[in-house]
């Protein structure tokens, strides 16, 4: 506990440490929709695209992170407007624009007087500690508009990534909602550069989500649980970051990676037993199994199953389990 | 008890339907009223699905007049009052859901601009999961029900915004009989409460009790329209196995009316819940 107040002596620290809280809030409520979307690495594409317009910033002497931005922004919509059009051309277009954002980054920044692909760095892997105060206030603005946005929305979003075709018979503007989507991707990306850096964002709108999805049969509930899960490992992160003097977005995705190693591990006994336990007899409406229902009575530890068209049926709550 | 005055449900005259400038349904006249229950039947690429799709906005409506109770189907706020159970629940699997959140995305049609349920809309996907007997499972992730369950899912979540009409895509397909059987007691419970519906199928099979019209699409344009034991191609009996168990197959009319007809007003199959065991 001393230790954790120590920390936050550091002017530098206590950025460091909102910036993460920012990050581990906003990444994983846009990342549970690009997971339901099957897109979960969306945000890696996003981030090299960024890496362009950090390096065109570098380049002409405004800041990174507005270049960054309008770059991400430009990329994201070009993105889903491909995908919009077709799948297997879609795919390649993506591939294009990743390398092509990537590549451009880095014959951009080379170009720039103090420019040398080393600058990069501090973008790609994140560099929290080198944060400023304004750095950290325009991200704070950024997140909070994303979280806002998100949340307003999260009821079409779902609907839409949960079904695309059924969102558009019933009238939701689907394209619309995709393209906010991929612009809420974005600013998270540009959002997240400096604490996770921008090869590893992905990492934390997706692990959350992913280390969820490992302990819950809720959209609610595994949001909630991911949201958990993003603040507890940035701002851990930052803080051993800060002991180990190792890289803070290296340092968030490695703990990240270990807390869903742990939660595949448990939630893989825990499934194992219930399967064995629970299984939901199907088609089961019409007939209520009792003594003398027609169907052959079987004791089966504590209570009775019913062969039923050769499977065995239990009562269970208002339903029937095979046994 | 009968509103005599309401228009049919659905009404196309002389209606084009296709993707892009490309007409796959051609010169398409078709009325159904309240309560009827319509299959709609053809081979592959006959413009079946085709036909449906225009209704929902799926397709291009080229020409000719599309009309929804009397008013012409044109905003999209129009196409959510015909509510669609596609074949099978696309996504899905990656993220979890419960049956109760799917269910509830079909309602949003009905709410306000901040998609946030009401005690009143609470209520009618709670009804809507009890309609298609999965309340015990409402709970459950939708990726770990079977497929007949899914698609029962897939109906109370088409049901949850009341929709005048309910459009059934293939709804018997890759199920086994089991739960095609229980998908047939949903459907004949919901046509006993004044759902009208139009089925697109290649097998009517046990939903043969509860069709009370079939028509038949052959290359874009409708063939075969009337009562489905007279149609072309016995397709009430392709692939179909309609099992009558011992005491264990209800008449899906047997259950007709506690007090709420055919025209009784939006989302009949809200009214007095009919006892289901």
């Amino acid at each position: 506990m001393t230790s954790a107040l120590e920390l936050l002596q550091y002017d530098f620290m206590r950025r460091a440490l909102l910036a993460g809280l920012l990050v581990g809030l906003a990444a994983p409520v846009v990342g549970i929709f690009l997971l339901q979307r099957r897109l979960a690495l969306i945000g890696d594409g996003m981030g090299h695209v960024a890496l362009a317009g950090v390096a065109a910033g570098v380049l002409t002497g405004r800041a990174p992170v507005w270049t960054a931005l309008a770059a991400a922004v430009v990329g994201a919509v070009a993105i889903e407007l491909i995908r919009a059009r077709g799948r297997t051309s879609g795919d390649v277009a993506l591939a294009v624009l990743f390398y092509g954002g990537i590549a451009g980054g880095v014959v951009l920044i080379s170009l720039s007087p103090e420019g040398t692909p080393a600058n990069l760095n501090a973008y790609l892997f994140g560099a929290i500690t080198t944060t400023s105060g304004s750095d950290v206030a325009t991200f704070a603005v950024l997140a909070l508009l994303v979280l806002g946005v998100t949340v307003v929305l999260a009821p079409r979003l779902f609907a839409v990534a949960n079904d695309p075709e059924y969102a558009r018979a019933v009238g939701l503007p689907v394209l619309a909602l995709n393209l906010t989507l991929a612009v809420l991707t974005a600013v998270t990306v540009v959002v997240s550069m400096r604490v996770v850096g921008l090869l590893l964002i992905s990492a934390l709108m997706i692990l959350p989500n992913a280390i969820a999805q490992q302990l819950c049969s809720s959209f609610r509930t595994s949001l909630a649980v991911a949201v958990l899960v993003g603040v507890l490992v940035s701002v851990t992160g930052i803080g051993t970051s800060f002991y180990a003097g190792t890289p803070s977005g290296g340092t968030i995705v490695v703990l990240a990676v270990a807390v869903f190693v742990a939660a595949s591990v448990l939630s893989g006994l825990r499934r194992r037993t219930a399967r064995r336990r629970h299984q939901v007899a199907e088609g089961h409406q019409a007939h209520e199994h009792a003594e003398g229902c027609g169907h052959l009575a079987v004791v089966h530890g504590d209570h009775i199953d019913y062969v039923h068209e050769g499977h065995r049926h239990a009562m269970h709550g208002g339903h029937y389990d095979e046994h | 008890m009968h509103v005599t005055s309401r228009p049919p449900v659905v009404r196309l005259s002389g209606v084009s339907i296709g993707y892009g400038e490309r007409a796959v349904v051609r010169d398409a006249d078709l009325t159904v009223v309240d309560g009827e229950v319509v299959a709609i039947m053809g081979p592959n690429g006959s413009g079946k699905t085709t036909l449906v799709r225009g209704l929902l906005g799926l397709a291009t409506v080229l020409g000719g007049e599309v009309e929804l109770l009397g008013r012409p189907l044109r905003t999209r706020q129009d196409r959510a009052r015909v509510g669609y159970v596609p074949q099978r629940h696309t996504v899905g699997g990656t993220v979890a859901s419960t049956v109760r959140e799917v269910v509830a995305s079909g309602r949003l049609p009905r709410l306000g601009w901040h998609g946030r349920l009401r005690a009143h809309d609470r209520e009618v996907v709670e009804k809507a999961i009890e309609a298609v007997d999965l309340a015990p499972l409402a709970g459950n992730d939708i990726a770990e029900l079977s497929g007949g369950q899914q698609r029962r899912a897939l109906i109370a979540r088409a049901l949850a915004a009341e929709p005048e009409v309910l459009v059934m895509d293939e709804p018997t397909a890759g199920v086994d009989l089991a739960s095609q059987q229980a998908l047939a007691r949903t459907v004949g419970r919901l046509t006993a409460r004044g759902v009208t519906m139009l089925i697109v199928t290649h097998e009517v099979g046990p939903l043969v009790d509860v069709v009370t019209r079939a028509l038949v699409v052959n290359d874009g344009r409708i063939t075969y329209d009337g009562p489905l034991a007279a149609a072309p191609g016995g397709y009430e009996h392709a692939g179909g196995h309609h099992l009558h168990e011992a005491g264990d197959c209800a008449d899906p009319h047997a259950d007709v009316d506690q007090g709420v007809g055919p025209g009784a007003g939006r989302g009949p199959w809200l009214g007095s819940p009919v006892e289901d065991r």
